[in-house]
């Protein structure tokens, strides 16, 4: 079992916004989030949001169809995210 | 390049002869409207709104134009697709592209519907007669963008 000293966890603060049925499904269009990681990522911000349980954990659950913009780019889980960055949870997309 | 995302109507004809201008390379112009249909997944739709990703939409889309470009022989492209609430028949969305040939024109403005329907961070929520829903991402057109992949794969 690997000792994390606390100087190794870097935490952030990202800006997350949810989008149509993910927003309705959580109540609000955005929030601000603290995510504490060794190397903070997209994974991390999902695992932050999961831990609430209930409807979070259900919408997010692995296999859910939730793509993850950073900064209004499409990015894969383990994109790192920085202070700052904007994420957003988008269900899968329907125009056109 | 042109892209707008917007709540009014648009005039095909009008942003076609844009487009267009008065190039003499244009030998093609290949247009695409999406409109809204009366009957989705067997419930009759009364309206249907629109929403986005603002700030991101532009990009994405501009992104899309910029494959396309990359991808096609083609002059120039534009889209215009709107949000907010719609009714059966309104015009949803608008691709136009222009090219000096027919078959870059054609395959350009099917990409680019292809890769924004399944890229470009648009919902639809309808009103139907079961309730209000939001429509569910169609299988069909994740395999229509993959289609483009396939088709990629002995360039380079």
């Amino acid at each position: 079992m690997p000792d994390n000293s606390p100087l190794s966890v870097t935490a952030v603060t990202v800006r997350v916004v949810y989008l149509a049925r993910l927003r309705e499904a959580f109540g609000r269009s955005g929030e601000s989030l603290a995510i504490a990681a060794d190397a903070p990522d997209v994974a991390a911000v999902l695992a932050t949001l999961r831990a609430r349980d209930g409807v979070w954990a259900r919408e997010l659950a692995a296999g859910r169809a939730v793509r993850i913009a950073v900064n209004h780019q499409l990015v894969a889980a383990d994109s790192p995210v920085r202070e700052g960055d904007e994420v957003a949870l988008l269900p899968p997309v329907t125009g056109g | 390049m042109t892209v707008r995302v917007q709540t009014a109507d648009f005039d095909a004809g009008r942003e076609i002869a844009e487009l267009r201008g008065s190039d003499p390379r244009v030998g093609a112009v290949a247009s695409f409207i999406g409109t809204v249909r009366d009957v989705n997944d067997a419930a009759t739709v009364a309206t249907m709104t629109l929403e986005h990703y603002p700030g991101m939409t532009e990009k994405a889309l501009t992104g899309i134009i910029a494959d396309a470009r990359a991808r096609f022989d083609i002059l120039d492209a534009l889209v215009v697709h709107r949000v907010g609430e719609l009714r059966p028949a309104d015009q949803i969305v608008l691709v136009v592209v222009t090219s000096a040939h027919r078959g870059d024109a054609f395959d350009a403005c099917r990409f680019i519907m292809d890769y924004l329907k399944t890229r470009a961070p648009f919902w639809k929520k309808e009103v139907t007669s079961e309730g209000a829903r939001w429509v569910d991402a169609r299988v069909s057109d994740d395999d229509a963008a993959a289609r483009w992949q396939t088709q990629t794969g002995n360039e380079t």
